[in-house]
């Protein structure tokens, strides 16, 4: 365990949750036994007290099993990790980085990190690249998600701004969520949604799709448009403004250019809504629905996520939807706008301080030799980088050819997360010299790292983060740092002072703070330059002292400096309806819209598209720690149609390769129902540590946003085969196994036991045998309970040390296996009961009805047998019943789709009886 | 019963004549006012039982006179076991008393045995000199357990496990001695062994096999019933064959093969039976290990008939009582002139009568060609279920601690049922099975 920073009890921190870019305030309480509540900060904005699943089980994440402790470095010798002191490898980082810099220049050399960092860390990394090495090689993860947005922000409206604030969805009259499963990925602010429809039941909610995600259970229309032509749809939407008079020509003609040029490209490949129902696929009645719903709609907010930005044309497809509030004047006003939602905790932040290669910092410009002085000086920095950095697929191309040959990633994992995932490997296992700075001691990307870093983790890390509203919050330490564990900003800058640079002697976070907002102030008055203003302005926030930063308030940027002590944030942007081009007009983007870069043909006939489960996080390392989190959706999936399924001779249940010309993996089959035909699904959580080949980033293709640099994670050519295997099987343990060879393995972390997930294509011709070695059991009269079918080879073993269930395995030729839910909470009991005991077997308990089934609400742990029933018994109609009854829903309410799709089937079930 | 109808045309044939002769004789009998004479030689429970099968048909058919070499009316043999161990008593286990034969007006001479069967003239000869004619002989000889001729073999206090005299004997010796060996390890052995055991004395068993109940358990099952028994206080010595019973008076040790010897004040010989053809060989009636019968249980006489321990039925002999039942049915009817029955070999079933031990056994647990196993094992909880099954049916079952759903395995072994649909359950029990069917 960490050790609380708070020993007594009732004691709370208020900070930041580090998931999703909603940001919701959280409270973590430490109580004297060292174990940590987590409730939602009833007075934070982004969710007043309400958190997700994932929120609610951060207690569940923040334990030091797994953790990276101690600096490690590569022996050459045996080149496995071993541990090292912190100075020598800060030396070997800093004279790495320096040495190579010196032989082949600074861009030899790059930073990629992540928006899992802090604002300070990131604005540490990215002055030490662009300031002082003289770089801008330094990419981010963020790079992955909403790239396009900044770009869309940028072309539109000047810079990186983001005009609408939360409090928008609960005003408008329509919400339009296009490329978002928000009710999975940001379900506090679909929670948000939900509430408000229910006292305004007129307002509408449209989904714009490719898959029936249950994001689309509460909508009024779903759309669900064939992945990658979002363009066409909302040119068509642009045109139909256009032609029914729905515009704000004041607006138009006072606050914006390019509408003629943009109208032209709409009108040229969307003048027709039949077509455009053609080449999106849609109904064309559901289409104009939808436009005459938009059109007739003055309070609209149309958020957009992943589904929009990652994709060849992300860029476009913002500006495309961009254009239609340019059009209708909705923007800058209450309950309207388009709303990019981040999806990390820090995208926004990072952007903040520039932690993209093409950006400069504190919304600056890189090609903009002004910036670059402005910056420079502000710094006092040796020189400045004055061309943009490799983004991040092209930075790990250029490790791969040589051409940057050290890279230091942080807080990111870009063997599982990266397109064509399998070149980075190559990329990294031929580059003189990767640092990883990390929280976790096994992941990925740590298997090709020369020197490993430990860094603070969520509950211990100090300073701030953005979320989507522009809000800055603090995350703020509970637990003190673990082993040797340092924060990234004081790795970064302990690495620049032994590089040899000033600059970089900060006493605490709150220093960075400052610093940064001082920068976002500098030079930034339309007064003093003739300029538009930035309007990342933070100068109401300078000069605090440390007690001030460390009680500061939740603020949405800009802020300016008050009359009074508080400072003053900005909820909307341009109400002013002047945006920050130099001519303080927005730009309306002709966009001409384009299919996906690489398109299905004859060996490739599926189009892959790729994306979160409702209860994991990235690539699992802190998610993957909860059992309360990993009860949602154990294995990684393949979603797709049945007749495709047939088409490609898999089968529900069973295991399937996934390949594209890039890369493989392989995942179960399922039938979620939300798939169109000609697409499939897999979610990007899996990697080498929970599976033994589930990295869905080796299959993604690595093509890019040409403006934007973001991949097309949502689009690539795929085939779908069998994976034959002999046997499945599942294994339950207390203690982690060496499962040796096996053709296909998962890894679930349960509450006090490690769950696999098994096939094999060996014969095992002992299974007794074969189970006891696996378990390391030698003791020929251990308390072993087996049952066997051998031609059928089917076995099944439990192993009962001191009446506590040890382990247990069961195997059989089809993927037929029990329930594991019963089995596995047997483990949470210290003594077997004699009624346990003869279910153990059969891996059911032996009265009927105590199997609650597959977990639908994880907060309070009820499983969908159990909600099945009782909505049977109690002839439940509404989702609030069952939450009565059950509780189910009642908290994070994130089940609550599901709850209502079980509502639903069990209603329509009672019926045909 | 259509597929042994083809296999076995001759036997059918012969059956099939059968009844016009009798039907034509009876009606010669009945009109002379005169009943048709039925001997029953063997006074067991193979005979009486099908006089009883008998007399639910045709009450009235036969004059019917039964002899028998004990000195009772006819007892349940099986519960010798139980009257040994002391949990029953005489009174428990008479099937049929003297009383009963006078109700149904039919003759016994007990300690009487018929020496001899005149064929031609359809007479039989007791030892005491009585002579019966007879119309319809039944052969229920039973059979006559195997004493192994090792030197002593006949030293007093050397004893089978048969009989009530046999039970007599026991109890008596555990008054009064402290050592016995039961040699043999099969079913009535470890019965034996138990009961004597349970009389206070200490008990060897003797076994030529390394497994106990060879006949009835796999090795698996044997070795939980052997600890079981071992806790119980019962001794083994397995693979071991004895060369001589030591003693002048009356036994004092047992001496095997390998030199060594262990005490013994009772020696119990439970190394099997032989059927007891002597008097059917004798009268020139076709034998093999036993004396062979048809599926109506006819011998090669069509006036007599055989059923029980003394007959040889396709190949097979019979110690277990299921079997025996059937054929008395079968006879019953074939004596009664209703002989449309006709006798199908079925699986069986064993239960071990030691109590605290639940051991169930049934049909064909060795398997063989085809035959694939589901094997559950729970050595902790002393459970070992094993089921052997062909062609999508159960052919055999071994329960060992926990034998509930035994009789349902038995009867879908029984029923031939189709399995299929429940293999995956089928190990768990009944109850598991029709919930999920």
């Amino acid at each position: 365990m960490n050790i609380p920073i708070i020993p007594e009890t009732a004691s709370s921190v208020r900070t930041t949750c580090p998931y999703c870019g909603v940001g919701c305030g959280v409270r973590a309480t430490v109580h004297a036994d060292g174990t940590t509540e987590i409730s939602g900060d009833t007075q934070h904005p982004a969710n007043a007290g309400r958190l997700c699943v994932k929120g609610s089980a951060l207690d569940e994440t923040i334990g030091l099993d797994g953790r990276l402790l101690y600096p490690h470095m590569r022996d050459s010798s045996t080149s496995n990790l071993q541990r090292t002191s912190w100075n020598q490898a800060l030396d070997t980082v800093a004279q790495g980085f320096s040495d190579i810099i010196k032989r082949h220049g600074p861009d030899a050399v790059a930073f990629y990190v992540s928006g899992q960092l802090l604002t300070e860390d990131y604005y540490i990394a990215n002055k030490l690249m662009k300031g002082y090495i003289g770089s801008a090689n330094i990419d981010t993860n963020s790079r992955l998600c909403m790239s396009s947005a900044v770009a869309g922000h940028k072309r539109a409206f000047g810079a990186d701004l983001m005009p609408v604030c939360y409090e928008d969805l609960e005003l408008a009259d329509l919400v339009v969520l296009i490329g978002s499963n928000t009710a999975w990925c940001h379900p506090v602010l679909f929670q948000r949604i939900a509430k408000i429809r229910e006292t305004r039941p007129a307002m509408k909610l449209v989904v714009i799709d490719p898959r029936r995600t249950a994001t689309c259970e509460l909508a009024d229309l779903h759309l669900p448009v064939k992945a990658g032509t979002d363009v066409w749809l909302f040119n068509g939407l642009l045109h139909y403004l256009s032609q029914h008079g729905k515009t704000d020509a004041a607006f138009v003609a006072a606050h914006t250019n390019g509408l003629d040029e943009a109208l032209a490209a709409a009108a040229a490949s969307s003048a027709d809504p039949l077509t455009v129902a053609k080449i999106c696929k849609v109904n064309v009645r559901d289409l104009l629905a939808f436009y005459d719903l938009f059109a007739s709609t003055e309070k609209v907010v149309s958020a957009f996520s992943q589904g929009v930005n990652q994709s060849s044309a992300g860029t476009d497809k913002v500006n495309s939807i961009i254009n239609c509030h340019l059009l209708s004047g909705r923007i800058g006003r209450p309950g309207m706008g388009p709303f990019s939602i981040t999806g990390q905790p820090n995208a926004m932040g990072g952007r903040e301080v520039g932690g993209l290669a093409n950006m400069l910092a504190a919304h600056m410009d890189l090609d903009n030799p002004a910036h670059r002085q402005t910056v420079q000086t502000f710094w006092n920095a040796p020189r400045i980088a004055d061309k943009p950095g490799l983004k991040a697929v092209d930075l790990f191309q250029a490790i791969e050819q040589g051409k940057v040959k050290a890279v230091w990633i942080m807080a990111t994992n870009p063997v599982v997360s990266l397109p064509d995932a399998d070149q980075v490997q190559r990329a990294l296992a031929r580059c003189e010299l990767v640092v990883v700075s990390d929280i976790t001691e096994k992941t990925d990307t740590n298997d090709y790292a020369h020197v490993l870093l430990p860094a603070l983790g969520w509950g211990e890390k100090d300073g701030t983060v953005t979320n989507s509203e522009r809000r800055i919050s603090r995350q703020r330490p509970f637990l003190s740092p673990p082993g040797e564990a340092r924060a990234d900003w004081q790795i970064l800058c302990s690495v620049a002072q032994r590089m040899g640079f000033d600059g970089f002697r900060y006493q605490s976070v709150h220093e960075i703070f400052d610093e940064h907002a001082r920068l976002t102030a500098h030079d930034n008055a339309a007064e003093n330059t003739g300029r538009q203003p930035r309007l990342l302005n933070l100068s109401g926030l300078c000069g605090m002292s440390k007690t001030q930063f460390n009680a500061m308030q939740p603020v949405q940027w800009p802020v300016m400096p008050a009359a009074h002590d508080e400072p003053q944030g900005t909820q909307r942007l341009f109400t002013d309806h002047h945006f920050v081009h130099p001519d303080g007009k927005a730009r309306f983007i002709p966009t001409a819209p384009r299919t996906p870069k690489n398109m299905p043909d004859q060996d490739y006939p599926l189009s892959l598209n790729t994306g979160r489960v409702r209860d994991q996080w990235h690539t699992m390392t802190r998610s993957g720690k909860s059992p309360k989190l990993n009860n949602h959706i154990t294995e990684s999936f393949i979603d797709m149609h049945p007749q495709d399924a047939l088409l490609c001779g898999v089968r529900e249940g069973s295991l399937a390769r996934v390949s594209s010309p890039w890369g493989a993996m392989v995942a179960r089959v399922q039938h979620g129902g939300g798939i169109p035909r000609g697409s499939i699904f897999v979610p990007i959580h899996w990697n080498n540590q929970s599976a033994s080949d589930a990295r869905i980033g080796a299959v993604v293709n690595p093509v890019v946003d040409p403006i934007s640099g973001e991949p097309e994670f949502k689009h690539t050519p795929v085939r779908v085969e069998e994976f034959p295997v002999s046997w499945h099987g599942f294994i339950l343990s207390r203690h982690d196994l060496a499962l040796g060879e096996i053709a296909h393995w998962g890894r679930i972390q349960g509450r006090a036991l490690t769950h696999y997930e098994v096939a094999g294509r060996n014969q095992i011709s002992h299974h007794g045998q074969w189970a006891r070695q696996l378990f390391g059991i030698h003791d020929p009269d251990a308390d072993w309970l087996e049952y066997e079918d051998k031609t059928a080879a089917i076995y099944r073993a439990v192993h009962i040390r001191d009446d506590r269930i040890e382990s247990c395995l069961f195997l059989s030729p089809r993927p037929d296996l029990p329930s594991r839910t019963w089995l596995a909470s047997l483990f949470a009991k210290d003594m077997l009961e004699e009624a346990d005991r003869v279910g153990l077997l059969i891996g059911q308990p032996i009265e009927k009805g105590i199997d609650t089934g597959s977990t639908i609400c994880s907060c309070f742990g009820v499983g969908r047998n159990t909600i099945c029933d009782t909505i049977r018994q109690q002839n439940i109609t509404s989702v609030a019943q069952v939450t009565s009854c059950l509780k189910a829903g009642g908290n994070c309410g994130s089940c609550v789709p599901e709850i209502k799709k079980l509502l639903e089937l069990t209603m329509a079930a009672t019926e045909e009886n | 019963m259509l597929r042994s109808a083809g296999t076995f045309g001759t036997c059918l044939s012969g059956a099939y004549q059968q009844p016009t002769g009798l039907d034509r004789h009876m009606t010669a009998m009945q009109t002379g006012k005169t009943k048709p004479a039925l001997v029953v030689i063997g006074n067991g429970m193979a005979g009486m039982r099908t006089v009883e099968e008998l007399h639910k048909l045709a009450p009235d058919l036969y004059d019917i006179t039964v002899f028998g070499a004990e000195p009772y009316g006819n007892y349940n043999r099986i519960l010798l076991s139980p009257l040994l161990a002391g949990d029953k008593k005489m009174d428990d286990i008479m099937l049929h008393t003297r009383e009963w034969y006078r109700q149904h007006q039919i003759t016994l001479h007990t300690s009487d045995p018929v020496v001899a069967i005149d064929r031609r003239r359809r007479t039989v000869r007791s030892r005491a000199g009585i002579e019966v004619t007879y119309d319809r002989l039944l052969l229920a000889t039973g059979s006559t357990p195997f004493i192994i001729p090792v030197p002593g073999h006949q030293l007093p206090g050397v004893i089978a496990f048969r009989d009530i005299q046999d039970v007599e004997t026991m109890l008596q010796t555990a008054r009064s001695h402290r050592h016995a060996v039961v040699i043999g390890g099969g079913l009535l052995g470890l019965e034996a062994a138990n009961g004597l055991l349970r009389q206070g004395m200490e008990v060897t068993v003797v076994h030529v096999c390394g497994s106990l109940m060879e006949r009835q358990l796999d090795t698996a099952a044997a070795q939980l019933l052997k600890k079981a028994l071992e806790q119980k206080g019962m001794r083994f010595l397995l693979d071991t064959n004895t060369s001589e019973i030591v003693g002048s008076e009356r036994v004092t040790a047992v001496r095997f093969q390998d030199g060594s010897e262990i005490p013994a004040d009772l020696v119990v010989m439970t190394a099997g039976v032989r059927p007891n053809i002597a008097l059917a060989k004798q009268a020139g009636l076709h034998c093999e290990r036993a004396i062979v019968v048809d599926d109506t249980l006819q011998t090669y006489d069509p006036r007599i008939y055989a059923v029980g321990e003394c007959v040889q039925h396709r190949m097979a002999t019979f110690g277990l009582v299921a079997p025996i039942w059937d054929q008395a049915r079968v006879c019953g009817a074939h004596l009664a002139g209703a002989g449309h029955r006709r006798y199908v070999q079925q699986a069986t079933a064993t239960k071990l009568k030691v109590t605290g031990v639940d051991l169930y056994s049934a049909g064909n647990f060795i398997g063989g060609e085809g035959s694939e196993d589901l094997v559950m094992r729970d050595p902790r909880r002393g459970i070992y279920k094993r089921l052997v099954l062909k062609d999508n049916q159960i052919i055999g079952a071994v329960l060992y601690g926990d034998v509930k759903d035994g009789p349902w395995y038995f009867e879908l072994i029984q029923n031939q049922t189709d399995i299929s649909a429940l293999r995956n359950q089928l190990l768990f029990g009944q109850a598991l099975c029709s919930e999920a069917a």
